[in-house]
């Protein structure tokens, strides 16, 4: 048997979802929509170089969107007999009588759908085949080449490789029936050093949707083993004002809070510090964000968003001023505004708006010579917690990283928290790093904040 | 659906899966070098309704069904699943799973003996679940409007009810065969407060293994709707947090996170075996003060973290983790129990059929001692006195570890005086407790609305503590 058992082809999956939708259609509903997505996966993890781990899984799963007129309801099942979709769709129905109507509630309008799906390069056919043993060596290289760089990494949360593929079919009674395939590769390895009794890890990873394109083992296990053997000896530093280098994965971080400022739920609900502020200078000149969905091979790229709507390519902020939000279908009627094309939904939700590639464009400043700008200083390595208010966007998180004197790294610190706001902290980049990265969909480069309180000893 | 009396009855009947063929299907995926395989059924249904805008106009259900099967040998797992629940799909995931133990041939016996959890914890008349909508949608337009009633600049209230009725049943190599019936019923309240000095949030929420009544009961739905409106009031006349080291006082109930972040995750077993935890070989030496008497029990009744049996077959437990300030006893799941000759302590749990289970906790707290809240508050003469809290986080390897305030009051000389801002706490876990100086004699358990993340899996978890006096931790505001 070639095909695993239960796997559906792609034109099975279309079928299932104009199944439901001509029982949802039947059992009353006035319009609805239905995505199908289908999942296999298979990771392998490697602990002091012996097999730890290997998993295997199938999924796929089936959400249903129907409205009778202002009303809706939703639903998810993994029941894809007939049977089960009837009654997912009877269910559905049932419930959407009950709620109570919105006027805002609705499919896009028809004109507004995608008319074309360009080939993104989110698949590599690698992803139908994995194997255990090319699993393992990657797993095993990356761990090895960690712990060989330092006689003091004795230790080890290990090495994972996994790789996934799925397909995505989405269909409405608008008449749009669409879908695309996708894949992503990783690597991930997370070393241990012990010394005098004391121990720190870190970590590294490599993604990639292709798995030629993945970074070499050896340099990703080189360069968690950097990062877990300079946090070695970490102490507080005392409370004080001081200028902060955000690393670019910590930044990355910050590009996330921001996204969930500018998405049109936030913004109708009123949980947004960036309500009422578009066209408004919010962060400094240095700083333009853009949200693009058709970048080839981007973790965050789709063809068609999760309401049959084109993606495109939206800049956020403009040279520090707010330029757009993002919107779907149902926030945009609610904000009077149009949809950006940036609806998504977890398969048994409703959509709503997210960021697709979402990045702080790169800047001039190498990440050295931004160090270097700081005489007394912390360079963030991580942050830990959940301390960010989106309503004020006030900011108080736990970190750990590198203290900076006279612009030279001086040693680790760890035990304390960095505080601020982050319209200030927006406002307050001073340098914007050149090195631009993606290892996910949100990406930043290495940023500098002129002034933030660090709360230590 | 009524709920079956029965859970392993429902998958049998549902998916034609016999114990005969069971015992010969995992029997058929035990090679001579794998140590130990099982079975995991999920059947899950969950029922979600929501406000915004003063109305209820999202509904949802999920079922979700599946299967999971694990092969160990060693330290080694191989785990496979599948939401396909056919004889032939768990065979196939059977022999992935296990080719861990490697292509060692053979097969061995497994003979089940279908067993009962020893208690049950959570015996409701019928599935949460199948609640009728008006019923929620009325409870909810009660939450609206006692938000809104309890002060006009309460803008909007967000308010959901979620219900999960899952059906598990677990199948072991041993011979175990165990089902269980886990409802679980949560209620989260967000209130929006605005006034001329900005916007500001408030969220409160509980619930637990609980029937629907359960929220009604001394109208506990409208207190926490007027306790969310409470919160976001309060911050918008709340000023800048102070920063640095200094004395905090926990407030009794939810602020048992501290406890979750600062010891418990470094005392699950995995990490300890593997030497990665802070708390790695520190059994029997002094972590906390003799104050400090924590427990994680997963046995009391209704409760959010609490489970008949955990997610590999084992009868939940009470666990005694730091007694009088020594550390006595970490959380095991049947693997690292096993690879570190200890007995599981039933804290074997995982997300889904999607997941392998790994040593979690379940309702973790700390006893109460002899002194009332008052006298603590007095003996403080400047410091912050923290009632609620946000999520936390932990560096399991280094013992750092982050809650973030969501209600915080300055403490100035013995008296509670000015809301301050959220801030977010941080700490050292081995030394953490041994700075606690006074222990109240008010243990509260939270209201049932805590989650703990791990390794990319969810699980639900209770939390509690007495009012507590520590001696010096940093706090995280922005007036330095």
């Amino acid at each position: 048997m070639s095909r695993a058992a239960g796997a559906l082809r792609p034109e099975e999956l279309r079928a299932a979802l104009q199944t439901v939708l001509d029982f949802a259609t039947r059992a009353g509903a006035t319009a609805a929509d239905a995505v199908l997505v289908q999942q296999a996966s298979f990771s392998a993890g490697v602990r002091l170089g012996e097999v730890e781990k290997l998993t295997d899984a199938r999924e796929k799963r089936l959400g249903l969107r129907v409205f009778i007129g202002e009303r809706s309801a939703l639903a998810a099942t993994a029941d894809l007999t007939r049977g089960g979709l009837a009654r997912c769709a009877d269910d559905t129905v049932a419930l959407a009588r009950v709620t109570q109507p919105d006027p805002a509630h609705g499919l896009p309008e028809r004109a507004a759908l995608a008319t074309e799906a360009p080939d993104l390069e989110l698949y590599d056919d690698a992803a139908a085949a994995p194997s255990p043993e090319t699993a393992l060596a990657r797993a095993r290289a990356a761990e090895g080449a960690a712990l060989a760089v330092d006689p003091r990494l004795s230790n080890s949360e290990g090495a994972e490789f996994s790789q996934s593929g799925a397909t995505v079919a989405y269909a409405s009674t608008l008449g749009f029936d669409g879908g695309y395939r996708s894949s992503a590769f990783d690597l991930s390895v997370q070393p241990v050093a012990v010394t005098d009794g004391h121990m720190q890890r870190d970590y590294w990873y490599a993604r990639s949707r292709h798995l030629a394109r993945l970074d070499d083992a050896a340099e990703v296990g080189r360069r968690a083993a950097a990062r877990t053997v300079r946090r070695l000896g970490a102490r507080r530093v005392p409370t004080q004002e001081a200028p902060i280098v955000f690393e670019s994965e910590v930044a990355a971080s910050l590009l996330r809070h921001l996204a969930g400022a500018v998405v049109g739920q936030s913004l109708y609900r009123g949980t947004s510090f960036l309500l009422g502020r578009l066209g408004d200078v919010i962060a400094s000149p240095l700083v333009t964000v853009v949200d693009d969905g058709r970048m080839p091979s981007g973790f965050g790229s789709r063809p068609f968003d999760a309401e049959g709507l084109a993606t495109r390519r939206t800049v956020v902020l403009q040279d520090g001023t707010l330029a757009s939000y993002l919107f779907d279908t149902y926030s945009a009627r609610r904000m009077k505004a149009a949809s950006t094309g940036n609806a998504a939904r977890a398969v048994g939700d409703a959509p709503s708006a997210a960021p697709t590639n979402f990045y702080l464009a790169a800047g001039t400043s190498s990440p050295e010579e931004i160090i270097a700008s700081v005489d007394r200083g912390l360079l963030v390595t991580e942050l830990i917690g959940f301390g960010v208010n989106p309503v004020t966007g006030d900011y108080s998180r736990g970190a750990a990283g590198l203290w900076i004197e006279h612009g030279e790294v001086t040693h680790p610190v760890e035990e304390i928290t960095i505080a601020g706001n982050l319209l200030e902290m927006f406002r307050d980049i001073e340098m914007v790093g050149n090195d631009l990265v993606f290892r996910g969909s949100v990406a930043a480069p290495t940023l500098k904040i002129r002034r933030m309180t660090i709360a230590g000893s | 659906m009524a709920a079956p009396a029965q859970p392993d009855r429902f998958f049998q009947d549902r998916y034609g899966v016999s114990p005969t063929a069971l015992e010969s299907t995992l029997g058929s995926a035990l090679s001579r070098r794998a140590d130990y395989g099982d079975l995991y059924f999920e059947y899950r249904t969950t029922a979600a309704v929501s406000l915004e805008d003063g109305l209820v106009k999202k509904a949802s259900k999920d079922v979700s069904q599946g299967v999971g099967v694990r092969i160990l040998s060693g330290d080694k797992t191989g785990y496979a699943y599948s939401d396909d629940v056919t004889l032939a799909t768990i065979e196939q995931a059977a022999r992935t799973a296990g080719h861990i133990a490697g292509d060692a041939g053979g097969s061995q016996a497994v003979a089940l003996r279908g067993t009962r959890p020893p208690r049950d914890l959570y015996a409701l008349p019928g599935s949460p679940a199948e609640t009728p909508l008006p019923q929620s949608i009325a409870l909810l337009e009660a939450i609206d409007r006692a938000a809104r009633q309890h002060d006009p600049r309460v803008k909007n209230v967000m308010a959901s009810l979620v219900f999960e009725h899952k059906l598990v049943m677990i199948v072991t190599s041993d011979g175990t065969m165990v089902g269980d019936t886990q409802p679980l019923v949560r209620l989260s309240i967000t209130c929006i407060a605005e006034d001329a000095s900005g916007r500001q949030q408030g969220t409160y929420g509980g619930g637990g293994r609980q029937p629907f009544a359960f929220l009604l009961e001394g109208d506990r739905h409208l207190r926490f709707a007027r306790e969310a409106a409470r919160q976001a009031l309060l911050n918008l006349d709340a000023v800048e947090a102070p920063a640095g080291e200094m004395t905090v006082v926990l407030g009794s109930g939810w602020p048992g996170i501290l406890l979750h972040e600062a010891i418990g995750h470094g005392l699950e077993g995995d990490f300890n075996r593997k030497g990665t935890s802070a708390f790695s070989k520190l059994l029997g030496t002094k972590v906390a003060s003799e104050l400090c008497t924590v427990v994680d029990d997963g046995t009391i009744a209704n409760r959010r973290g609490s489970l008949n049996v955990d997610d590999e077959g084992t009868p939940t437990s009470r666990t005694v983790l730091i007694e009088k300030g020594i550390l006595r006893g970490y959380m095991q799941d049947r693997l690292n129990a096993r690879l570190s000759g200890m007995a599981p302590t039933g804290n074997g749990r995982r997300e889904s059929y999607a997941h392998s289970p790994m040593p979690r906790m379940t309702n973790t707290f700390m006893l109460a001692g002899e002194s009332t809240p008052e006298e603590i508050i007095r003996s403080v003469d400047r410091g912050l006195y923290a009632v609620s809290f946000g999520g936390g986080q932990v560096d399991i390897t280094s013992g750092k570890f982050v809650f973030s305030a969501s209600e915080a009051y300055l403490v100035e000389h013995g008296a509670v005086t000015r809301p301050v801002k959220g801030a977010t706490l941080i700490g050292n876990g081995p030394d953490a407790l041994t700075r606690v100086s006074m222990v109240g004699n008010d243990l509260a358990l939270d209201e049932g609305i805590g989650t703990c993340g791990k390794d990319g899996q969810s699980v639900p978890v209770g939390v509690g503590l007495p009012t507590i006096r520590i001696d010096g931790l940093t706090v995280g505001g922005t007036q330095a």
